[in-house]
């Protein structure tokens, strides 16, 4: 008797905790704002959220993952995301994959950056050509181009050991497109890594180290890294704000963006958190390293949340050394989506 | 004496087969084998001087209380040994039962056929199995398979089937221990083999399998691999924990994936608070009735179907099960993989917290053992 | 006939209860059932893809990018030069704790050292990471001139360190084992202590100290996190072990670090390198534990 007793107690306690998990506990969750996409957005989605956080005092959930612009995307296309940082516009197959799973989008650019080159602080480097990146980065490049002496004599005899953003990152797509004239060519013996800490850490710690990611990372990072200034015909320019916003910084300025899930942002939750990212994006941008947009930009950009406008200014198509005023005038063009 | 005599002594006295010299090398062996020793002993030592080093100042009050942050001031462990409790409960709750079943089975029940020596071959391959590949199972078959996503449900279960071969391995040798005279003894007054077991070979057999559940536990609090597969977050800045009425209810009308509502446009999707009050965008509460709509500030209107009542009624104490979540190690992980030393230094904090927990279970367990081994002499 | 009643239900309450102690226990097939239908169907939609020719001759591994290539040899260098590492750590060590425990140390010292070693198996790997990348790894750059900030030696000789307790516990159990018959009768040629420990019960007890050894080699392959965390993740045919380089572990934990877009490629390509990983250490944990078995056998 006591044996059934204790064999059928354990059998339905388990199973009751099951049902009761799968069923359920998942109708009621709580609701989470769900944000994934770009590390090199992650630190400015970060700090937004957690500001968010504390304001709401807990009563909206926010949780923020880095698995690279592509990564996001993916999940966003597949409706697992409210929202999706980018470090790039949305891509023409982006879109279709969007399109195709009814999928619609609000573009909000947030933030200008200015890729960063860095290389260890022992480098006697100081600038560096893009057609010098492009040596050191094309495909062609894969295990011939493995000292710094290799690309131009008078650079230190050193290994070159490169580090750089995972292929689902839009940091890699950007750089590829602007340094090898075709996005996502590049050579493939580097540690790639979606987390551009484990990049920081690598070029910091290996004196022949190269590598490239958001300013932010950088401004985190300039006691441990060097930034290499870009030439690109007119003389090394250095990574910065004022760089940036006046378009010197060419061609690696580029601008940060989130995609807000349109039907999601019918929900209070997350119109409330978009409205709060727009208002406060110059701050927190400004706070971790990248370069706020004009004012009257966030002005255009929260009626575009409250609206809920939908569509991308891209075209699918990558926006290389575009400059902060030209992407404030590009007009919303808006997909027609399959009901 | 001849010359070649003398010559000859010589050469026993220095030759390397000599007594002297055979004595010199096994007592000198001896501070050979405790130099190794003391190089083991010693990593345990430097990592906790590495460890209290870099993060011990860390340790206050506010670390413990505090989510984590991208500003490594205010960043703390909260969500993370939350999370981790509530998994290692989820895990507990699983590997014990089925561990302890599993042990008294195959050492009291288990006749000797190919099913028996099939699952110890499977019990012994388990406990070879890599970690990560468990994080392999976990995504393809609780992910994905199941639809238990990316919870502390996922993550529970997976560390269960992970630690289960210790509690079996630990539960075998616990019960093997217990002399046979004790199981006759029982038999012989007419118990069955159940009331036997139940009644006098488990509680002589309880030190040696809490043991083995301590051991294995403390190996679940401190894996990562697998459930960096199955994606414990990097930033979790809430408790899976809910109050009760802390439930998001959806409005009436047809709803889409997101749970707002298609058609009409002016619908909304409300949440219910503690209190029963709708945060509206500005951030200011009004307080809702079932049935009732409302005008929110940006156009819409909404009706709400549920109030504090039902939300308290349909609330479930085990609704943290589904819950996205992040653990200690996962946690500690992150902050290492930064390189700004203040939150390296936040790594090496809740590493001394980790270390802390392990090594005290680990240590309770190797006590248990040794006053075991002292008391019980049958 | 009450009596009788009481019986029955009893007699059902015993099948029951048997029933489910054998449940429980057959879950472990269960388990490895689930664990071997994932991996492996996962693994075959990969090679649907991918021709196995090229998973084992490629020289490299660069399945995230556009130009694809899927040979699993960098993953194994990798991992067979942190194992290797590893070993050179743990073998040496281990064994000459096993020895100085099982034959030179008092009773009252080996229940003291053993359970203080073994405390080294419970530490959380990810713990050991920190330690690898934040203590060894500078350590061994003051010695090491140009060595990189990720490297597999630093990972590796934490790893080693971190199996010591395996090895040195399970050998140490085998040289116990070994009838002191045989010490004795070393002892009575006029041996010392040294030699018999040598040319005795070392060669005596060599299948359980294979053993053993087979099993921390087989911890060394599965390990993940310290790789992750000290060894970089670049997958490159690995020469050196101050060279970085990406285990399968750290390959599989990479991508899970990203996003798992599930039916992918790039998905299905983490079973296919934990299948080459499970066969790896399946392999490893057949040969130990058919050694350890011989060698019971053998007293």
């Amino acid at each position: 008797m006591q044996i059934l007793k204790h064999a059928g107690k354990a059998v339905a306690a388990a199973v009751a905790a099951l049902a009761l998990s799968a069923g359920a506990a998942n109708a009621q969750q709580a609701f989470t704002i769900q944000i994934d996409g770009s590390s090199t957005v992650f630190p400015l989605a970060e700090a937004v959220a957690e500001a968010f956080q504390q304001q709401t005092q807990g009563r909206v959930r926010v949780t923020v993952g880095e698995s690279g612009t592509g990564g996001g995307f993916r999940k966003f296309c597949r409706g697992e995301t409210h929202i999706s940082n980018a470090s790039r516009p949305i891509s023409a197959s982006e879109m279709a994959t969007c399109r195709a799973a009814g999928i619609q989008y609000v573009e909000i650019p947030v933030a200008f950056d200015a890729l960063t080159v860095v290389v260890h602080p022992s480098n006697p480097l100081r600038s560096i050509t893009v057609e010098q990146l492009r040596q050191i980065w094309r495909p062609e490049a894969q295990g011939q181009v493995t000292n710094w002496r290799q690309v131009n004599p008078s650079f230190p005899d050193l290994p070159l050991v490169l580090f750089g953003p995972g292929s689902a990152s839009g940091t890699f797509d950007y750089f590829t497109e602007a340094v090898n004239g075709r996005a996502r060519a590049s050579r493939t013996d580097y540690t790639p890594s979606e987390d551009d800490n484990v990049i920081v850490q690598g070029v910091a710690t290996n004196t022949g180290g190269m590598g490239y990611f958001g300013l932010a990372y950088y401004e985190e990072n300039h006691s441990r890294l060097r930034a290499l200034a870009i030439d690109s015909g007119a003389g090394p320019v250095e990574p910065s704000r004022q760089t940036a916003e006046n378009g010197s910084y060419a061609p690696l300025s580029r601008p940060m963006f989130i995609y807000i899930n349109a039907a999601a942002l019918r929900r209070p939750q997350v119109q409330q958190f978009a409205q709060y990212f727009v208002n406060n994006a110059s701050r927190y941008s400004a706070q971790v390293g990248y370069i706020p947009l004009p004012a009257a930009a966030y002005q255009t950009y929260l009626q575009r949340v409250q609206s809920r406008t939908q569509g991308t200014a891209f075209g699918g198509r990558q926006a290389i050394g575009v400059t902060i005023a030209e992407v404030m005038a590009r007009p919303l063009i808006v997909e027609p989506v399959q009901q | 004496m001849t010359a070649a005599d003398t010559s000859a002594r010589v050469d026993i006295a220095t030759h390397p087969k000599s007594l002297a010299v055979r004595r010199f090398k096994d007592s000198s062996f001896i501070i050979i084998g405790i130099l190794a020793t003391l190089i083991g002993l010693g990593t345990l030592v430097a990592l906790v001087w590495e460890l209290a080093a870099d993060g011990a100042h860390r340790l206050n009050a506010q670390f413990f209380w505090s989510f984590p942050s991208s500003n490594p001031a205010e960043a703390g462990i909260l969500s993370a040994w939350v999370g981790s409790i509530l998994v290692i409960l989820t895990t507990a709750f699983f590997a014990i039962p089925i561990g302890v079943l599993a042990g008294i089975y195959l050492e009291e029940y288990a006749p000797r056929n190919p099913v028996t020596s099939a699952i110890e071959i499977a019990v012994n391959n388990l406990a070879g199995v890599p970690s990560i590949i468990f994080g392999l199972l976990a995504v393809g078959l609780f992910v994905q398979l199941l639809g238990f996503g990316q919870s502390i449900l996922t993550a529970g279960i997976t560390l269960a089937l992970l630690i289960l071969p210790v509690v079996i391995v630990a539960t075998r040798e616990a019960v093997r221990g217990v002399p046979q005279e004790i199981r006759q003894a029982a038999l012989a007054v007419g118990a069955t083999k159940w009331q036997a077991t139940q009644h006098h070979v488990l509680p002589y057999a309880l030190p040696g399998v809490v043991t083995g559940v301590i051991i294995g536990i403390s190996r679940a609090i401190g894996e990562t691999a697998p459930l960096i597969l199955i994606g414990g977050l990097t930033f979790v800045a809430f408790l899976p924990i809910t109050r009760p009425g802390d439930a998001t209810f959806e409005v009436i009308g047809a709803v889409d994936e997101y749970g707002a509502p298609i058609t009409p446009d002016a619908v909304e999707t409300v949440r219910i608070d503690h209190d029963g009050v709708v945060v509206m965008p500005d951030f200011t509460e009004m307080p809702v009735v079932a049935g009732q709509t409302y005008e929110l500030p940006h156009g819409a209107t909404v009706q709400s179907v549920a109030t504090w009542g039902d939300a308290i009624a349909s609330w479930s104490p085990t609704n943290w099960l589904m819950s996205d979540f992040t653990v200690m190690p996962i946690q500690m992980f992150n902050w290492t993989s930064r390189p700004q030393a203040e939150f390296l230094e936040l790594a090496a904090a809740a590493g001394l917290v980790l270390l802390a927990i392990t090594l005290l279970m680990n240590g309770m367990a190797i006590w248990l053992r040794y006053r075991l081994r002292k008391r019980i002499k049958w | 006939m009450d009596r009788d009643f009481t019986k029955r239900r009893m007699r059902l309450g015993e099948r029951a209860m048997e029933a489910l102690l054998f449940i429980a226990a057959a879950l472990a097939i269960g388990i490895v059932g689930g664990i071997l239908y994932v991996v492996i169907s996962e693994a075959a939609k990969f090679f649907l893809e991918v021709s196995f020719v090229e998973f084992v001759t490629s020289t490299r591994w660069t399945p995230l990018f556009e130009d694809a290539h899927y040979g699993i040899a960098p993953l194994l260098t990798g991992t067979f030069m942190s194992t290797l590492v590893a070993l050179s750590v743990a073998v040496p060590l281990g064994l000459l704790v096993a020895i100085y425990l099982s034959e030179f140390a008092s009773p009252r010292a080996r229940e003291t050292i053993k359970p203080t070693l073994e405390l080294l198996a419970g530490v959380p790997t990810v713990v050991y990471g920190y330690f690898a990348l934040l203590f060894v790894t500078p350590l061994l750059q003051n010695i090491i001139p140009g060595l990189p900030g990720f490297n597999l030696l630093s990972a590796g000789i934490v790893m080693g360190l971190m199996i010591i307790p395996y090895i040195a516990s399970l050998s140490e159990d085998a040289m116990r084992a070994v009838p002191n018959a045989l010490r004795d009768g070393s002892f009575a040629m006029g041996a010392t202590r040294l030699e018999t420990a040598f040319r005795v019960v070392f060669p005596a007890a060599i299948s359980g100290i294979i053993g053993a050894v087979i099993l921390g080699m087989s911890r060394a392959v599965g390990e993940t996190m310290i790789v992750v965390v000290a060894g970089g993740q670049l997958p490159q045919i690995v020469t050196s072990p101050t060279q970085q380089g990406a285990t399968v572990t750290a390959f599989i934990a990479q991508v899970a670090l990203g996003d798992i877009a599930f039916g992918t490629l790039e998905y299905q390509s983490i079973f296919a390198a934990g299948l080459a990983l499970l066969v790896l250490t399946l392999i490893f944990n057949f040969v130990a534990f058919a050694m350890q078995r011989r060698f019971r056998e053998a007293y």
